[in-house]
């Protein structure tokens, strides 16, 4: 059967959440209005800004290019999650101390996409951090301040495992 | 903007999604990046939405003889982090990275991208610099399409309204063939400004069977014949002065613009094309 609304089934931030979606709904309006998880950010709704990343299944992705109903069965962590479990702690610190954020509308999104170049591990180069974080938009900080942390963490991370 | 209300399905097999596809205003759903996006701003508004992502023959990659198979559900995070590509479809690798952001290559799709022809996408132009062929499966069975025979028109291909496009078909790399590309874009990862997509044969010093196929000058990827030409005959500034392309003014620039910028990619892919191969 086809359907508009169906009956999804995710695990959120280690919780799993039973509920009835509406087709048409895109996960990252699912996130903030059904789980009122509103950290993830809806800014452009076309892919472009960057402030909706969520991980699914352990990948980035936008949260408004992906239907909610698509993640039945999926494990999606939102900035919320990745919050509380302390694995950005020291990407927040290092973001908070260099003021990489102003009026914080991109920060979770920016988090999110460092996060995934970071636990690649080894120290990424400016340049590359700069094309990782690309599909990220941030009007306040001219990206200086977030490139900076960014890198900070990475050479930090590098030296405690050595 | 949210999108218009449409009734959803996932597909079990590709016999079911093609059966679906008979429905009125039955579009397939495969990564979405395009697709999710024009129903957010209401470009579209379908009545069904076929999710293809379940069907797991759809997607992988594997070498057969000399041809390189890439199934249409094949994530570009996934080509472009492939040994198979790498090695033996150096072009489609180089080209990768430049493909929108890694949010967006971990769902985005290679069939997805072909079949949504946007003229200022890679994968399209790629395909043709490959002399490529696409699979495609409807009602009727399967058939192959090639790659010049397959861009119509603006967002427009060769397939008929019940297909889907299964794979894609590249011819394997040797020692002898070159390949090019390179792209201006406002900022990295969005749709090129104009772009290029090249391959050729080295023959002892000169090139032969070259391929210029440039993305973001008109409604679909065009070949470039005269520079091809030119190029052949070892003259980049023949070669530049040579190029037979039609852009027109976007609102990225205006069709003047894109000439100019079309020549300076064509010095910078012809570069590639004469580097040899260790």
């Amino acid at each position: 059967m086809s359907a508009r609304t169906l009956d999804i089934s995710i695990t959120v931030n280690g919780e799993r959440v039973q509920e009835s979606v509406e087709a048409r709904q895109t996960l990252v309006d699912f996130l903030r209005e059904s789980l009122s998880l509103t950290g993830s950010h809806v800014g452009c709704e076309h892919g472009v800004c960057g402030a909706c990343t969520v991980r699914v299944n352990g990948e980035v992705v936008r949260g408004c290019l992906m239907l909610a109903v698509q993640c039945d069965g999926a494990t999606v962590e939102t900035i919320e999650g990745l919050s509380d479990s302390g694995e950005v702690a020291d990407l927040q610190t290092a973001f908070e101390q260099r003021n990489a954020l102003q009026c914080g509308f991109c920060t979770p999104g920016m988090l999110a996409t460092a996060q995934d170049l970071l636990k690649r591990g080894g120290v990424p180069t400016r340049d590359e951090i700069r094309e990782h974080l690309s599909g990220n938009y941030c009007r306040c900080t001219g990206y200086h301040a977030i490139v900076d942390a960014v890198e900070a963490v990475a050479q930090a991370r590098a030296g405690e495992k050595q | 903007m949210k999108p218009a209300p449409f009734a959803y399905k996932k597909a079990r097999s590709l016999d079911e999604a093609i059966a679906l596809l008979g429905e009125k205003d039955a579009r397939l759903l495969a990564g979405g990046q395009s697709l999710i996006a024009t129903l957010n701003m209401r470009l579209s508004s379908p009545s069904l939405l076929i999710d293809i992502n379940g069907i797991d023959s759809l997607a992988g990659i594997s070498q057969k003889g000399d041809t390189v198979e890439i199934g249409a559900l094949t994530r570009h995070a996934h080509a472009e982090h492939s040994d198979v590509i790498a090695k033996h479809v150096p072009l489609i690798a180089r080209a990768m990275p430049y493909i929108g952001h890694p949010a967006i290559r971990n769902r985005g799709t290679l069939g997805g991208s072909i079949a949504f022809a946007d003229p200022a996408a890679e994968l399209p132009a790629c395909l043709l610099a490959l002399d490529g062929e696409i699979e495609a499966a409807g009602p009727k069975g399967k058939r192959t399409i090639k790659a010049q025979d397959f861009f119509k028109g603006l967002f427009e291909t060769a397939l008929a309204p019940q297909e889907l496009l299964t794979a894609i078909r590249v011819p394997t790399a040797n020692k002898d063939t070159r390949f090019g590309f390179a792209e201006l874009a406002r900022r990295h990862g969005d749709y090129a400004i104009v772009g290029l997509a090249a391959s050729a044969r080295a023959d002892g010093k000169r090139l032969s069977d070259v391929h210029l196929a440039y993305f973001g000058v008109g409604n679909t990827p065009v070949r470039a014949k005269k520079a091809e030409a030119a190029l052949a005959q070892g003259n980049i500034d023949a070669a530049v002065d040579a190029l037979d392309l039609e852009p027109h003014d976007d609102v990225q620039a205006t069709a003047k613009v894109k000439m100019h910028l079309a020549g300076v990619l064509l010095r910078r892919v012809a570069g590639q094309l004469m580097e040899t191969r260790s």
